[in-house]
């Protein structure tokens, strides 16, 4: 039974989010999220996952209105973000931090570790939305990096002085600084070697316990999103095709591209790889600057019939919390 | 038989690397064979020094700041490491060729892909240019890109990240070689393009005998598609095996905690995820002991002292560790 039931509170909910960026000299615009309706609830953990170039971190970002979204709305804790001002959106976004894949690009490296978790804390301050002292800062500081497993003697670095892991948990420390309701994980363990990527999971499973949090975990690596999301979407093109209980996706996946998804991840383990079918599929994805008529996926779908390429096809409840957009179920 | 012939052999291997803070023993005493038609996975993290290996069997290495110190590679019992640049211009590309990682920076973006075919093949097989045209044609046909006499001519930016990978995998087959080395050739690809390319060289390698030594860091990858596996670590190999002993059985204890530490698609959700404990060493004037000893579960004092020895165990498998060298006394 996961841990989330469907009655749960809703924390975060997108409605038909649209993020279009204009192409230079031309008159097509690339629509990297086309329309994506999704709800996040009190305390668990949504996989988000797709392949590269389907509007994954573009969805992020705009919830977090690192841009702004060509339509749509986010609603944060009944709250819609695009209603708010630019002081009203400053406090709102102390309650969603976002932590990136990257762990080089995203610590300035001028910085220390100090500065870095000490920055949300003196901007927020500054802007009159928290008041601590700096006793009660550099305090905090320290109790955070005790937190996400770095010694406090460290705070005086420089990022370039720590690993990959290391990095990272300086990363979540510095989302944690403001108590976040939500954090946006942004393929947090892709660029970390595999012995690592564990206890970065390890840790932000504690997290979530200890600081009751609710995330939005995206990755492409599927068995990662596995372990640790209660529900995943699966996104292709800049549309949900799937959003369904973890479980319940990978015992029973509905849309061809999520079947398609799941038979090509390799498994370690040489005995299960000998008998498995794998449902290879043609092509690349299509460029997303085009209006698509019918089905995004219809172009490499094994199973396309003719209604897919006339009429795109919606996300609906198909029992069980499992939701899918494929015509085959209609 | 003449599959179990070896057709490279990696005696001793040693590659350091000169820096302002000490000398790197970025590989420091590396062993295998590889026979005719086998698939080789090298597994390891970053720096674990699998990529160092590869290049240095093409005398790739950069020098400086890189030095290949010690060892042999023997293809068909020449050493490779003592053949000038001339001699060496015919093994690489012709008997050895490599992809690499990222397509994007391994083809030159400025030459449009039918130039960069012919430059290899003409070079290699002696042949003249509508010849080697002819022969890059139906490579590119044979690596699935549609209508090759048509995109023969375009440039590298008009491919995808996975066609551009089978054009690499088109050239590199090119001139028929012995010996394909593939450096993480998916890593960069999605998955459904992974398992594409993974089926095409599988399938080539089949077709044209071709051995191919994969160099990743994912285990699934090896599973799927090696006969023999060396787990590297440190710069050196802890453990080699058979593919299917090396998942059922596995030795090293970092290898248990290698196999263990990452999730899996076909299992139920445990607990809490198995991790191996701190950072992998920084390879600057490493101890001369076993380098895993901080972050191993079972180490003894025999650990922190000295480097432990390979120890064979039954056929075509090895392992360094100190807890099989007891298990005799």
């Amino acid at each position: 039974m996961s841990k989330t039931s469907i009655q749960q509170e809703v924390l975060l909910e997108v409605r038909d989010l649209k993020q279009h960026f204009p192409i230079r000299h031309s008159q097509n615009v690339i629509r990297a999220v086309d329309g994506v309706s999704f709800s996040l609830r009190k305390g668990e953990t949504l996989g988000l996952v797709g392949e590269s170039g389907c509007g994954k971190s573009t969805t992020a970002r705009a919830i977090n209105y690192l841009y702004t979204p060509t339509s749509g709305d986010i609603i944060l804790d009944g709250v819609n973000l695009s209603s708010l001002s630019r002081r009203e959106m400053a406090a709102a976004r102390k309650d969603m931090q976002m932590v990136f894949q990257d762990p080089y690009a995203s610590l300035n490296p001028r910085m220390t570790v100090n500065q870095i978790i000490l920055e949300p804390l003196r901007i927020n301050k500054n802007r009159g939305v928290i008041s601590m002292t700096n006793g009660e800062m550099d305090k905090r500081v320290e109790e955070l990096m005790e937190i996400v497993g770095l010694s406090r003697n460290l705070k005086n670095r420089f990022p370039h002085e720590f690993s990959g892991g290391q990095r990272q948990r300086i990363g979540i420390a510095r989302a944690l600084a403001l108590n976040p309701k939500l954090i946006l994980l942004d393929e947090p363990v892709s660029a970390l070697d595999v012995s690592i990527q564990s206890q970065v999971l390890n840790l932000l499973t504690k997290l979530q316990k200890e600081f009751g949090l609710t995330y939005l975990f995206i990755a492409h690596d599927l068995a990662v999103v596995k372990y640790i999301s209660d529900r995943v979407a699966v996104m292709y093109l800049g549309k949900l095709v799937e959003v369904s209980p973890s479980e319940e996706l990978y015992d029973r996946p509905l849309h061809p591209y999520t079947q398609a998804l799941l038979s090509a991840v390799p498994i370690p383990d040489p005995e299960v790889e000998k008998s498995r079918q794998r449902i290879i599929l043609e092509g690349d994805v299509p460029s997303p600057d085009r209006i698509q008529k019918g089905c995004y996926f219809c172009d490499r779908c094994p199973k396309v019939m003719d209604k897919c390429r006339s009429s795109i096809p919606e996300l609906k409840d198909r029992g069980e919390d499992h939701q899918v957009a494929c015509w085959l179920y209609e | 038989m003449a599959e179990d012939k070896a057709i490279l052999e990696v005696k001793n291997l040693k590659t350091y690397f000169k820096t302002d803070s000490g000398i790197v023993k970025a590989v420091d005493g590396v062993n295998f064979t590889l026979k005719r038609g086998e698939t080789l996975g090298i597994v390891g993290e970053s720096g674990s020094g699998k990529s160092v290996t590869n290049l240095s069997v093409m005398k790739l290495i950069p020098s400086p700041p890189g030095k290949i110190v010690d060892g042999e590679v023997l293809l068909h019992g020449r050493n490779i490491l003592s053949l000038n640049n001339r001699e060496l211009s015919k093994i690489r590309g012709n008997k050895i060729s490599m992809i690499f990682q990222d397509p994007m920076t391994s083809l030159n973006p400025f030459l449009k892909i039918s130039t960069q075919m012919i430059e290899t093949i003409m070079l290699h097989q002696k042949l003249g240019k509508d010849e080697a045209w002819d022969r890059a044609v139906e490579m590119l046909r044979l690596v699935g890109i549609p209508a090759p006499e048509k995109r023969i001519d375009a440039y590298p930016h008009q491919f995808s990240g996975g066609m551009r990978q089978r054009v690499m995998i088109a050239m590199a087959l090119s001139c028929n070689p012995e010996i394909l080395i593939a450096d993480e050739p998916t890593t960069a690809l999605d998955v459904t393009i992974q398992a594409q390319i993974l089926e095409l060289i599988k399938d080539l390698s089949d077709k044209m005998g071709t051995a191919v030594i994969m160099i990743t860091h994912d285990l699934g990858v090896v599973a799927g598609m090696c006969d023999h596996v060396c787990v590297m670590y440190a710069g050196r190999i802890v453990e080699k095996a058979k593919t299917d002993d090396l998942f059922a059985d596995p030795r090293h204890p970092y290898t248990v905690g290698l196999i263990n530490s990452v999730p899996r698609l076909d299992q139920g959700k445990e607990e809490a995820l198995y991790s191996i404990k701190g950072q992998p060493p920084n390879l600057i004037d490493l101890p001369d002991c076993c380098p895993f000893h901080p972050r191993c579960d079972r180490a003894k004092d025999i650990c922190r002292s000295q480097y432990p020895p390979e120890k064979v165990l039954g056929s075509e498998r090895f392992v360094r560790c100190w807890l099989y060298e007891e298990e005799k006394n």
